[in-house]
């Protein structure tokens, strides 16, 4: 393998030239974050239409769709990072799926909680035990499994590697999620935003629907790397604490 | 990449592999217990003995809704075969002719469907009042069917 390639990777997983991509980064991640989600907020809740067939119910969409995109995705980044943790070793990689998995875990309750408002008034029931909604229950106790895996141990670095497995095993629940609408009949409808005829939903109830999405991303960065910044500080602490207990 | 990391990629790409065809394997095996109701065409193919309590999932037919007092009768089709709905009960906001309804309940010896609980199923379409009825008017078609009609 040549220098090359590697370097890169290397570089960004290296906690100090971390720290400052972070503080140059935070500022714009955390604007963006308030923007998105104020702008989207207010066109979600004021300017836009009912449905036509929902009503204002519509509305719990712009939160409920967001949080089920980002449970998946951070899960995925997550998986992608516990791989690299195990492949190359690299500490950085390890800590950013302690990092994200609260975040993951809040959008999946949010998730779960939005649906179920909108399923009582819509459906006629607040849970059914159909694929979607179980892959995504699922995907949530994932999450609490890996939370509480990752602190069971008293080297951490032994429960980020056993969390690592334990989100590694759980990424074949992300597919069975996104696909369960087309693979068996569910109560859940199929997707609407990412199908091979395009959104089947109208520009207007769109727009407030990608202002959501950009702003729990800026806002997931955001917290995600304050929350790695702290991991990182948290591991140096205890390196000194140990290093004087030695002496 | 060092031969120590070359190898632990190799075994967890093999470790994911095997996962995942483990879990293909386990999912084509209880696919008759994952799918949340039966077509009117998988209840009359698969002969389900009268009692059985079973979910009843399609297209309310156009037309084919009785209301007598709180009794309700309908007709649910996936558009090749059709059965006959009987509930007593509320019925949720969005249940409609024409729109996805899933059924719980049981079938009698006639062949008629005695329901306990009816929820609505709903589509994957969103937009407006107006533009639902300017679709109307240019006689497109607003409810999906397409994921209720039965799968090629």
């Amino acid at each position: 393998m040549t220098t090359a390639r590697i370097p890169l990777l290397h570089r960004y997983a290296n906690p100090a030239v971390f720290g400052r991509l972070a503080s140059q980064v935070l500022p714009w991640t955390t604007g963006a974050a308030i923007l998105l989600l104020a702008l989207g907020l207010y066109f979600a809740l004021f300017s836009s239409p009912p449905d036509y067939q929902q009503g204002n119910s519509v509305r719990i969409m712009y939160v409920h769709v967001p949080a089920a995109i980002m449970s998946e995705v951070v899960y995925g980044m997550m998986a992608a990072a516990a791989a690299a943790g195990i492949i190359w070793k690299h500490a950085l990689a390890d800590l950013f799926v302690k990092a994200a998995a609260p975040l993951g875990a809040a959008f999946t309750f949010i998730c779960l909680v939005a649906g179920s408002l909108w399923g009582k008034p819509m459906w006629g029931a607040w849970w059914v035990w159909d694929a979607r909604l179980t892959s995504e229950l699922i995907l949530f106790f994932l999450y609490l499994g890996y939370l509480a895996l990752v602190d069971a141990f008293d080297d951490p670095q032994r429960g980020l590697k056993a969390g690592a497995i334990l989100v590694l095993v759980g990424v074949v629940d992300l597919p069975i999620i996104k696909f369960s609408v087309d693979w068996w009949n569910t109560l859940h409808q199929p997707a609407s935003l990412m199908t091979m005829a395009g959104p089947k939903v109208d520009p207007s109830m769109l727009l407030p629907l990608i202002l959501m999405i950009g702003g729990f991303t800026a806002f997931f960065i955001t917290v995600v790397m304050l929350r790695l910044e702290s991991e990182l500080l948290a591991r140096r602490i205890r390196a000194w604490r140990t290093a004087a207990g030695d002496e | 990449m060092t031969r120590r990391g070359k190898r632990r990629l190799q075994a967890l790409t093999l470790g994911m592999l095997g996962l995942g065809v483990a879990t293909a394997l386990a999912l084509t095996a209880f696919r008759d217990n994952i799918v949340f109701f039966y077509s009117p065409s998988d209840v009359i193919a698969d002969h389900i003995n009268p009692g059985r309590s079973i979910r009843l999932g399609g297209m309310v037919e156009k037309d084919s809704v009785k209301r007598q007092g709180d009794v309700t009768e309908f007709r649910v089709t996936d558009t090749s075969r059709t059965i006959g709905v009987t509930y007593r009960g509320q019925l949720p906001d969005l249940f409609r002719e024409g729109q996805g309804v899933v059924t719980e309940g049981t079938l009698s010896p006639d062949g008629n469907f005695i329901a306990r609980e009816v929820l609505a199923k709903h589509d994957e379409k969103y937009m407006p009042p107006e533009v639902a009825s300017a679709l109307k008017r240019a006689g497109e078609q607003t409810h999906a069917t397409s994921t209720l009609v039965e799968k090629p």
